[in-house]
C-alpha cells in the first residue's frame, strides 16, 4: 500500500510542473467564513470557476465572485448576443447599486460561443484584467473539455481569474477548479426587501470538499457573508404564501 | 452602337468611334440621330454603374500615388509630384499607365503637366503630351477653347467671336476677358496656362504618414505577406517618432498584380507606434475576415498608411505598475475590436438623464470619450434599487393587481406564473417631455419578490383615469 503511495508521490513530482498543479495557489477570500474554510482560503485566482445559472441571481454571484477575485483590476464580461437577448443586458446602474464601479467593467459582445470562448482565451493572456467573465448560454458542442483545460491554463499563465457563466446549461464535465449552482432565496423579513441573497451550492471543489451554503452580497462592503438571520438555511427558509389573503395587505403596506 | 440618357428629351449620351464617324455627337437628341442613320444600336446609360468603374480605376491608379482626384465623370487627377522617379521618369510612367488601362480594355488619353488645369486640358485634347515646368503656356496654345472647361455658354461665345484656340484667348487683355466673361472665366484660363493653381481635392483624405513595398514580383505567400506588414510598419514607426507622434487609425492597401485592390482599416484606443503590436492587429484582422482578402496572382504593392495621427506623450516610468496595465488593455481592446469589430467591445458611460434604460450607455471602448458626468452613488445600508439586468425591450406582462395604484399580486412572464411574495414601490418616473413630441406615460416601478426568491423590476406603463388608455404592465429588469 505505501508502495502504491510513494509511486503515486513520484509520479505527483514530475506531472505536476507540466499540469500546474504544483503552482503555488493565491486565493482571494469571498467574505464567506465557511465556505472559505472550504476552500481553504477562498477561490483560487488564475483559475477557472464554473456557476451554473439557476436564474438572474446567479449574474449578481458572477460579478461579485469577478470583484473579489480582480482587486483594483479592470473585470472584462464577455455575453454572448442570445444570452443578453434571453436574459437581458448588464446594466451599469445595477453594477454600481451593488457597489461595482461600472468603470472598470469592459463588455465584449459575442455573436456565438465560439467567439465568445475564443475572445476569452486571448483576454486571459492580458496580465491587466483582473477577471474574465465569459457567459455562454445552454451547451454549445464547443465548449467540451479540452476547451475548458485551454481555459484553465491561459488563466494560470497570466494569474487572471477565469468565470463561466453558464446559462440554461446542463452540468458536464469540464477542468473547472470549481464548480458551482446558484439560485435567488427569499428574503427574511416579510417587510424588509434585504441584500441580494443567494442560495450557493458548490458541487465541485478540486481541492477539496464541497458544500451548500446561504450567502448575502454586501453592496457596502463588497463582499460575500453570512445572512444575519442563521436560521434562514436552504429548505428551512418560511415561504409565505402569496395566494393568501393576507399578502395583499401585506404588499399594500410595502407600498 | 452607343448609349443614351433622359433628360426630358432622349439625348445621345456618348457614341462610340463607328458611330462618331457617322457624325453623331454627344448631346444630339436621339430622333434627329435616328433620322440620319437608321440602325442604331441604342443602350441606356447607367451613370451609376460608369462612376464605379472610374472609382475602380482611380482604386487603380491608388498605386502611383495617393493623391488622385476626380475630374469630371470620366477622369482622374493625379498628383505625382515627386514620385516619377520610382516609375522610370515621367514618359515611362505615362506608358506604363497607358499600357496597363489599354490591357484592361479601356481608351485613355492622358497627359502630364505642371498645373492640374494644364493636364487636363492637354490630356483631353492633346494626348501623350509631357509639359515640363513653365512650359504650360506654350504647350496648351494651339488647344481648342474648349479645352478650358468653361460655361458651354462662355465657350460657344468665344468661338463666335473668332477666338478659336487658346492662345487667341490668351491674347486678349485680362480686363476684356474679365468684363465679357467674368472672373471665374480667367482664373480657368490663367491656370491652364500654367501661371496660377487651385489645389485639386483627393478621393480619398490623405494618410499623415505613409510606407510601402513594392515587389518586382507579384507575392502571394502568406508568411512573406505579414513579414512585409511587419517591415512596413518598422518604417512608419520611424517616420511617426519623428514627430513624436502615434497612429489612432491605420490603412493597409494591397494592390493586386490584376489592379483589384483591398483595403482594411484599423483603429486603436490610444496613439499606437509599436510594429510588433501594430503588425499583430493586422494578423488578428486578416484572420477574422469573413471574406478573406485573395492574392489572386500575387500583390505587387503592398501600402501601410497612419490615417490619423495623434501626438503620442511619452511615457514616464512610475513605480506603481497602473500604466502599464492600462496599456495592455488599450492593447487587448485594439485586439478584440480588430477581430469581431469596434462596436462589439463596450464600456459604460453615465448619461445625463433618469430613464432607466437610458442612464449608462455602452460606448465602443476605443472611442470612449471623457464624460461629465458621474454614476450615481448608491445610497448606503440600501439593498439594489436597480436591476443588474435590464431587458433590451421591456415585455408585457398579464398582471393581478390592485387599481388604481397597487402593486402586482401575481404575474405572467414568458409563460411562468409567478406570485408575488414581497413588493417595493411604487417609484414614479415620468419621462422626459421636453425630449418627446407626444405626451409619455409616466411608469410606476415596483420591485417585487415572487415566492422562489426570484426579484424583478416590473412597471405600469400609465396610471388609471389619469391616461387616455388602461395601463400596461411590463417586465423591465432582474435583481440579481
Amino acid at each position: 500500500m505505501s508502495g502504491a503511495r510513494e509511486k503515486l508521490a513520484g509520479a505527483r513530482q514530475l506531472l505536476d510542473p507540466i499540469l500546474g498543479e504544483g503552482r503555488r495557489l493565491t486565493h482571494c477570500a469571498l467574505g464567506h467564513a465557511d465556505a472559505d474554510a472550504v476552500l481553504r482560503g477562498g477561490l483560487v485566482r488564475g483559475a477557472l470557476h464554473e456557476i451554473f445559472a439557476g436564474d438572474a441571481a446567479a449574474s449578481g454571484f458572477a460579478a461579485g465572485t469577478a470583484q473579489r477575485a480582480s482587486g483594483t483590476k479592470r473585470v472584462l464580461w464577455i455575453v454572448q448576443d442570445f444570452s443578453a437577448l434571453e436574459h437581458g443586458g448588464l446594466s451599469p446602474s445595477g453594477f454600481a447599486e451593488l457597489g461595482i464601479a461600472p468603470a472598470r467593467l469592459l463588455l465584449l459582445r459575442a455573436a456565438n460561443a465560439e467567439d465568445a470562448l475564443r475572445a476569452g482565451i486571448d483576454a486571459l493572456s492580458c496580465a491587466g484584467l483582473g477577471a474574465v467573465i465569459m457567459e455562454i448560454a445552454g451547451n454549445p458542442k464547443i465548449l467540451d473539455l479540452v476547451a475548458s483545460r485551454r481555459l484553465t491554463l491561459a488563466a494560470q499563465h497570466k494569474n487572471v481569474t477565469a468565470f463561466l457563466l453558464r446559462q440554461g446549461a446542463e452540468i458536464e464535465p469540464s477542468a473547472a477548479q470549481t464548480r458551482w449552482q446558484i439560485r435567488s432565496l427569499p428574503s427574511v423579513a416579510a417587510d424588509n426587501w434585504g441584500m441580494p441573497r443567494f442560495d450557493a451550492a458548490l458541487v465541485r471543489n478540486r481541492q477539496g470538499e464541497t458544500g451548500h451554503w446561504v450567502m448575502e452580497w454586501s453592496c457596502d462592503n463588497g463582499a460575500f457573508r453570512k445572512p444575519c438571520d442563521q436560521a434562514a438555511r436552504p429548505g428551512a427558509v418560511v415561504r409565505t404564501p402569496a395566494d393568501r389573503p393576507a399578502a395583499a395587505a401585506e404588499v399594500r403596506l410595502a407600498g | 452602337m452607343l448609349s443614351l440618357k433622359s433628360n426630358n428629351a432622349r439625348i445621345l449620351y456618348a457614341v462610340d468611334r463607328k458611330a462618331a464617324q457617322l457624325r453623331l455627337t454627344p448631346g444630339m437628341a436621339l430622333a434627329s440621330a435616328r433620322a440620319m442613320v437608321r440602325e442604331l444600336a441604342v443602350v441606356e446609360a447607367d451613370a451609376a454603374a460608369d462612376a464605379k468603374l472610374l472609382a475602380q480605376i482611380a482604386d487603380w491608379c491608388d498605386r502611383f500615388t495617393p493623391f488622385v482626384a476626380l475630374d469630371g465623370s470620366d477622369g482622374l487627377l493625379l498628383d505625382v509630384t515627386g514620385a516619377t522617379h520610382l516609375f522610370g521618369g515621367e514618359p515611362a510612367m505615362l506608358k506604363t499607365v497607358r499600357t496597363a488601362i489599354a490591357r484592361q480594355g479601356f481608351t485613355i488619353r492622358l497627359a502630364l503637366a505642371g498645373t492640374a488645369a494644364a493636364a487636363r486640358a492637354l490630356a483631353r485634347y492633346g494626348d501623350g503630351t509631357i509639359a515640363a515646368p513653365g512650359t504650360e503656356a506654350q504647350a496648351v496654345a494651339f488647344l481648342p477653347v474648349a479645352a478650358l472647361d468653361l460655361e458651354s455658354a462662355d465657350t460657344h461665345a468665344l468661338r463666335r467671336a473668332g477666338l478659336k484656340t487658346i492662345a487667341q484667348v490668351a491674347g486678349r487683355s485680362r480686363a476684356e476677358l474679365t468684363a465679357r466673361f467674368g472672373k471665374e472665366m480667367v482664373f480657368k484660363l490663367e491656370r491652364a496656362l500654367g501661371q496660377s493653381e487651385k489645389p485639386i481635392s483627393p478621393r480619398r483624405i490623405l494618410p499623415d504618414y505613409m510606407a510601402e513595398h513594392r515587389f518586382a514580383e507579384p507575392v502571394t505567400a502568406e508568411a512573406f505577406i505579414a513579414d512585409s506588414i511587419l517591415s512596413l510598419a518598422g518604417s512608419l514607426c520611424a517616420l511617426l517618432e519623428e514627430r513624436g507622434q502615434g497612429a489612432r487609425a491605420l490603412e493597409a492597401s494591397f494592390f493586386r498584380s490584376d489592379g483589384a485592390l483591398s483595403r482594411i482599416v484599423l483603429e486603436t484606443a490610444r496613439p499606437l507606434r509599436e510594429p510588433k503590436i501594430i503588425a499583430r492587429l493586422f494578423r488578428e484582422r486578416l484572420d477574422a475576415l469573413a471574406d478573406p482578402i485573395d492574392p489572386g496572382f500575387g500583390f505587387d504593392l503592398i501600402r501601410l498608411s497612419a490615417l490619423h495621427a495623434e501626438r503620442l506623450v511619452p511615457e514616464s516610468v512610475g513605480l506603481d505598475a497602473k500604466p502599464d496595465d492600462d496599456k495592455e488593455i488599450a492593447f487587448l481592446i485594439d485586439r478584440l475590436a480588430a477581430r469581431f469589430g469596434s462596436h462589439r467591445i463596450l464600456t459604460f458611460q453615465p448619461q445625463d438623464t433618469h430613464i432607466p434604460e437610458a442612464v449608462g450607455i455602452a460606448v465602443p471602448a476605443q472611442h470612449a470619450p471623457d464624460t461629465k458626468c458621474d454614476w450615481d452613488t448608491r445610497v448606503a445600508g440600501e439593498a439594489p434599487r436597480r436591476p443588474l439586468r435590464m431587458l433590451t425591450k421591456p415585455e408585457r406582462i398579464e398582471v393581478m393587481a390592485q387599481v388604481p395604484d397597487g402593486p402586482p399580486l401575481r404575474f405572467r412572464w414568458r409563460r411562468a406564473l409567478h406570485a408575488v411574495a414581497r413588493a417595493e414601490g411604487p417609484e414614479r418616473i415620468a419621462m422626459e417631455w421636453w425630449r418627446h413630441q407626444d405626451p409619455q406615460p409616466t411608469r410606476d416601478y415596483f420591485r417585487i419578490e415572487d415566492e422562489a426568491g426570484r426579484r424583478f423590476w416590473l412597471y405600469r406603463d400609465g396610471l388609471y383615469g389619469r391616461e387616455p388608455f388602461t395601463p400596461r404592465w411590463y417586465v423591465h429588469g432582474l435583481f440579481a
